[in-house]
């Protein structure tokens, strides 16, 4: 699985709403439209830094790095490079 | 010598000091409402205070399983010294490692292991409980500094502590800071008349116009509640997830020492199968609380991103449990339960405390169904 897929199935899988036609696009603001709650956000922190090896700092943690599927990929990118 | 056979010894070492300089005291401490000074250093000194620490900050670097094995030892000898554990190492202390920066993490972790600072967590307001993203304590930017205002109730070791993790509003920013005891401004109130904890110096903190610096801020300015708070509560529930196996071993030990003496109808009332029903339930309780505490700290130890819900499911179980072998060992015990010269008599105060503390069992069974409605949905499997 690429890191998309597995950013995406991790979500799907953690998804606050109990919906099955919930459609999650990459995209969308995962926490303004309710996908997941605030509780989440630790979740995805350790998610993150577990499966792909990086460390998020506190300087990392702006809401634009984790708000949706794309932009959680763009910063793991990102700290992968540095 | 291996990892594992050092933290071994670490966990047979506590054993014994629990036994001997805790333990004994538990009752005394409870009535007396404090937990002495010379205790507290004497755990420092151990290194118990900073159990989980990495050997830089003053730890003795356990992880998650054998800390929870040391906080089990602790806890079965007595709560409201546990309850220092929780506070000073797993809410304060392991939030500071998570997201303090190098300074602060520099100035209070070794404090902290020292027993030269002790710290408490101030979440709890006197009308935000569960719904802890509302609170009320409200700070404010004044030129590089902060300003503080507002009041934290129920706060474990607030009336002793030496500096605060403290979470306050601004406009929709919830932020967490460090403030520490003298700043001016500061007052505490000591809480009497507890159920349980009575040791455990809870208290009530006023802020007024307190002055801080911008270095108190920990994490980032309105991550308070999303990282920081939920950093302390999901270390705060690991811990009260083995002091709920605590309370339960030793009710358990009370319950069965106690049927294995006392006479009835000419013989030992463990004879009587419904007090082995009452002895049955409660092993069986106690060995699943402790299998799901390991698994949490299995996850924990594997970075598994699980290992939240999985703690969430097992501080849920222990704490029910823990109420539930002790009510038992106070049944079984009859009306010597019901008397403080009993250790079963504070146990089961004590285990009360555990569903509500660190959030409350209806807290942990939304968060659970939440999980399990999507976890275990068979058609999408």
């Amino acid at each position: 699985m690429n890191p998309i897929d597995k950013i995406r199935f991790f979500i799907k899988e953690n998804m606050a709403i109990i919906n099955d036609d919930a459609i999650l696009n990459d995209t969308d603001n995962i926490f303004e439209q309710g996908f997941v709650d605030s509780m989440f956000a630790m979740q995805l922190v350790n998610f993150v830094e577990s499966e792909f090896d990086i460390k998020v700092e506190n300087e990392d943690l702006d809401i634009n790095n984790f708000n949706s599927v794309r932009n959680i990929s763009l910063f793991i990118e990102r700290k992968q490079h540095i | 010598m291996s990892s594992d056979k050092r933290q071994k010894a670490i966990i047979e070492e506590a054993c014994l000091f629990a036994e001997l300089e805790i333990q004994p005291y538990a009752t005394e401490f409870d009535q007396q409402g404090a937990l002495p000074r010379e205790l507290i250093e004497k755990m420092a000194a151990k290194g118990y205070l900073a159990a989980s620490f990495p050997e830089e900050f003053g730890g003795l670097e356990l992880d998650p399983v054998y800390y929870g094995l040391l906080t089990e030892v602790i806890g079965k000898a007595c709560c409201s010294t546990r309850a220092l554990l929780t506070v000073q190492t797993s809410l304060v202390g392991e939030t500071l490692l998570r997201w303090g920066n190098k300074h602060q993490k520099e100035k209070w972790l070794p404090l902290i292991a020292r027993g030269e600072k002790i710290a408490a967590f101030a979440l709890t307001e006197p009308n935000i409980g569960s719904d802890a993203k509302n609170v009320s304590c409200q700070y404010q930017k004044n030129g590089d500094n902060f300003i503080i205002n507002g009041r934290k109730k129920w706060i474990t070791y607030a009336d002793i502590a030496d500096f605060y993790l403290v979470i306050a509003v601004n406009e929709d920013k919830v932020s967490a800071f460090i403030i520490e005891r003298n700043s001016n401004g500061v007052s505490t109130k000591p809480i009497h008349g507890l159920l349980g904890a009575r040791a455990a110096h809870i208290a009530e903190i006023e802020f007024k116009d307190v002055n801080i610096s911008k270095d108190s801020l920990l994490g980032p300015e309105g991550g308070g509640f999303t990282y920081v708070v939920n950093t302390a509560l999901d270390h705060g529930r690991y811990s009260i997830a083995w002091a709920g196996v605590a309370i339960a071993q030793a009710a358990v030990e009370a319950m069965v020492s106690y049927a294995r003496q006392r006479e009835q109808f000419g013989k030992k009332i463990f004879h009587f199968q419904l007090i082995q029903g009452m002895i049955a339930d409660a092993v069986t309780k106690t060995h699943a609380a402790r299998a799901l505490c390991l698994k949490a700290a299995e996850y924990r130890k594997m970075q598994n991103p699980e290992a939240i819900i999985e703690t969430t499911i097992a501080k849920y179980f222990t704490s029910k449990i823990a109420l539930e072998v002790a009510s038992d060992a106070v049944q079984v015990h009859g009306g010597m339960g019901c008397c403080n010269k009993y250790p079963v008599e504070r146990l089961f105060r004590e285990a009360k405390i555990l569903e509500i503390i660190e959030g409350t069992s209806q807290i942990q069974q939304m968060i659970i169904s939440k999980y399990g409605l999507k976890k275990y949905h068979c058609s999408r499997t």
